[in-house]
């Protein structure tokens, strides 16, 4: 689990911005992407983001004055709408990892109607459609130049 | 040093896999050299819980991001549009998405019928054996009767429309423009020991099932079977030249980081579009102190991509995401030139079914769609699954500024000068792609679609790498002659989508292997007087 490299603040502070991208929804039956099993995922996933995610949290903790976990929720919301204006990419990256795990967990997968297995072997069922449609562009003539 | 070979292969993709199976035939020793390794079924990301997450780690597109020890890196800072590849056995065929036109009649005779650009030494009718020697060989699934080509009949019956494809086709009826059901080198039979496509709707990143013919599975078990060897972890840093100026073999560092020579009668480059520039211009000698085989200054120069254009938007019910293979539909309405236009040439449009889960909201995200908080999960489930578009791919015209040439600081991990990229896109291509985004948009409107979003160039959309060692038959305007062989170094071919004159407005796969095919016919039928 500690492959992240990030401090204690940082592990925090990145928890809090989770659970403020994603909260929890009530209406639709799916955790915040601060919980627990969403968010030890998104721990052991930042790999080939490591790095980004790290100088976003130090920019995060920059524009806050301090710990952005330790705000209080109003102030919390301001620094988080002044970041994602000038997050830039290492922003994008901590998103996109954030997205990665949350998107994958079973409960998520569930309340969006997707089964939560990969997708070999079993495959998925595509219908053949109304191959008719194709009757006026099979009656065109050849449409490809010709040269000599 | 090792055993001389009659003919040494350097890259084991589209190219050299076909030129090998070809030339297998002939009973010579054959050996291929190939930086990377074999990928087992059970490595792709299709097997497991995480196959959004691996197109973003260890089965990204882009080798910078993959950066695999078998990747090199690309400095690509210079170019709005960044090379995407695969490199090991089945080279970038392990991650193409299995789209199989072939170019058209007129895409050779640029130059005759346009007056830009120059017509290729061949032709649409020399190769037409080839296309369809290589239609089995790869095992292509489609319709015969397209008006947009030449009669021809693939092997496989069409993949199936789905949802989307029934909606675009409507859409496409409805605006009276041409549409058809795509060659695919998906199997969508049982084919010659593959398994049929079940859906798995994650081609690109490599097919667990073994539906989509990469060239690992398709080209390579018979060529080894007839004899040719495949030595894989083997990075090949120049090719060398001896007193006669004839190719003699090349370095390269073997799976143990150990440096090699490999003596070899005949070299063969298929290292496609910036590995062949790249492995060129390494190799430098007295006789060719601007790399190999480049008197005429051309190696690395007249890179050219397909700029896409993507337009996509969101429909009202749920279609079928990234079940199935993405890409299914091709138009080609806007392919052959039309002077009503503000631009030559055209593209093809190619129609894309739908993505994945996750694949939705990291795009949807990077866009501005998703809100952050409550509504974001009210605002994701309108798109997931809803969403249907279409890129342009636009013909690129050769330009000598765009080019591949060697990153003074780069390097790879064995220590060899990485490739660096210097490419704009042209105004004339700038306008065609406005011209495909404005149709696209009109196509999705007619599909019902809203919420229209337009992605162009694909930043991560240089995966169609051409025309950096030209054919012609003149050697002071190209590379290698009219069947492959370098002007300078008589001993020398390549194979690859390097020797493209221009580009087409189509994916090259089909054409690049047809090519590869007919070179090792050439070689084949001129064997006992090859380096007159
Ligand atoms: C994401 C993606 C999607 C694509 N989709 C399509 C599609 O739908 N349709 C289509 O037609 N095309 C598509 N393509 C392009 C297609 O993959 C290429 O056109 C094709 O593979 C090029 O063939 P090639 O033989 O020129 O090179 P490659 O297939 O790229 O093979 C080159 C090989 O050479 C090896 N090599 C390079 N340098 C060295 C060296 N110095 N020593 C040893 N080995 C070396 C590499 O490791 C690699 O295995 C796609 C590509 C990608 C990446
Ligand atoms: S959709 Fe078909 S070809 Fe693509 S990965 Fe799945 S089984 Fe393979």
């Amino acid at each position: 689990m500690q492959n992240h490299d990030l401090s204690a603040d940082q592990v925090r502070d990145l928890r809090a911005l989770a659970g403020m991208i994603i909260p929890p929804s009530a209406a639709y039956d799916v955790p915040g992407a601060d919980d627990e099993k969403i968010f030890n995922d998104i721990l052991r996933s930042l790999e080939r983001d490591r790095d980004d995610i790290r100088r976003a949290l130090s920019h995060l903790a920059a524009i806050g004055g301090c710990a952005f976990a330790d705000l209080e929720a109003e102030r919390r919301t301001e620094v988080a709408a002044a970041f994602r204006e000038v997050g830039g990419a290492p922003l994008a990256a901590l998103v996109r990892v954030v997205l990665l795990c949350y998107y994958r967990d079973d409960r998520v997968m569930r309340s969006l109607g997707q089964e939560a297995r990969p997708p070999f072997p079993k495959g998925h069922v595509v219908e053949q459609g109304d191959w008719s449609l194709l009757d006026p562009v099979r009656a065109r003539p050849p449409m490809y130049r010709t040269v000599d | 040093m090792l055993d001389k070979v009659d003919a040494l292969i350097v890259g084991s993709g589209a190219s050299g896999a076909a030129v090998a199976w070809s030339l297998a035939d002939t009973r010579m020793r054959i050996v291929c050299l190939e930086q990377g390794d074999w990928v087992k079924p059970t490595d792709y990301p299709s097997n497991g819980r995480d196959w959004e997450a691996r197109l973003f780690s260890d089965f990204a597109i882009n080798p910078n991001r993959r950066a695999r020890p078998t990747d090199y890196p690309i400095n690509d800072a210079n170019s709005p549009i960044k090379v995407v590849n695969f490199n090991g056995v089945g080279g970038s065929t392990i991650m193409y998405t299995a789209h199989f036109p072939r170019m058209h009649p007129s895409d050779f005779r640029v130059r005759t019928l346009d007056g830009v650009a120059d017509d290729w030494p061949i032709d649409y009718a020399t190769l037409e054996p080839y296309f369809a020697e290589n239609d089995r060989m790869m095992g292509v699934s489609g319709l015969a009767g397209d008006p947009a080509y030449p009669p021809h009949q693939p092997p496989m019956p069409p993949l199936p429309l789905g949802k989307s494809g029934a909606r675009f086709g409507k859409a496409m009826n409805q605006l009276g423009w041409h549409w058809w059901p795509s060659d695919s080198t998906i199997a969508t039979t049982d084919y010659e020991g593959r398994a049929r496509c079940i859906n798995l709707g994650h081609c690109t990143p490599g097919c667990a099932q073994g539906a989509k013919a990469s060239t690992d599975i398709t080209y390579w078990p018979h060529a080894i079977r007839a004899g040719v060897e495949l030595r894989t972890m083997c990075r090949v840093r120049e090719v060398t030249v001896d007193a006669h100026g004839m190719a003699s073999g090349v370095i390269y560092y073997d799976a143990e980081g150990k440096e090699q020579f490999q003596p070899a009668e005949v070299v063969i480059l298929a290292c496609n579009g910036v590995g062949t520039p790249r492995l060129m211009l390494n190799s430098v000698s007295a006789k060719f102190p601007n790399g190999i085989a480049n008197s005429s200054g051309l190696v690395g120069k007249n890179l050219m991509f397909h700029p896409y254009a993507l337009t996509y938007g969101y429909v009202d019910e749920p279609l079928d995401g990234n079940h199935g293979p993405p890409l299914c539909l091709w138009s080609q309405q806007f392919y052959e030139t039309d002077p009503g236009r503000d631009f030559v040439r055209g593209y093809t449009f190619q129609f894309g079914r739908g993505v994945g889960a996750i694949m939705e909201a990291i795009v949807s995200a990077n866009a501005g769609r998703l809100p952050w908080g409550e509504e974001h999960h009210g605002a994701y489930r309108k798109l997931v699954n809803r969403r249907i578009g279409l890129s342009a791919i636009c013909e690129d015209l050769p330009d000598e500024h765009n080019r591949v040439t060697l990153d003074p600081d780069l390097k790879d991990s064995s220590g060899i000068p990485a490739p660096k990229l210097d490419y704009t896109i042209s105004a004339n291509s700038l306008k065609m792609m406005d011209h495909g985004i404005a149709r696209a948009k009109e196509v999705l409107t007619a599909a019902g679609a809203s919420n229209i979003a337009v992605e162009s160039p694909i930043l991560n959309g240089g995966w169609h790498l051409l025309g950096t060692a030209r054919m012609g038959t003149d050697p002071e305007r190209s590379v290698v002659n009219e069947w492959g062989r370098c002007h300078d170094v008589k001993n020398l071919f390549i194979v690859d989508g390097s020797i493209w004159v221009t580009s087409g407005g189509v994916n090259p796969t089909s054409t690049i292997q047809a090519l590869a095919l007919y070179i090792a016919d050439s070689i084949k039928q001129r064997l006992a007087n090859l380096f007159d």
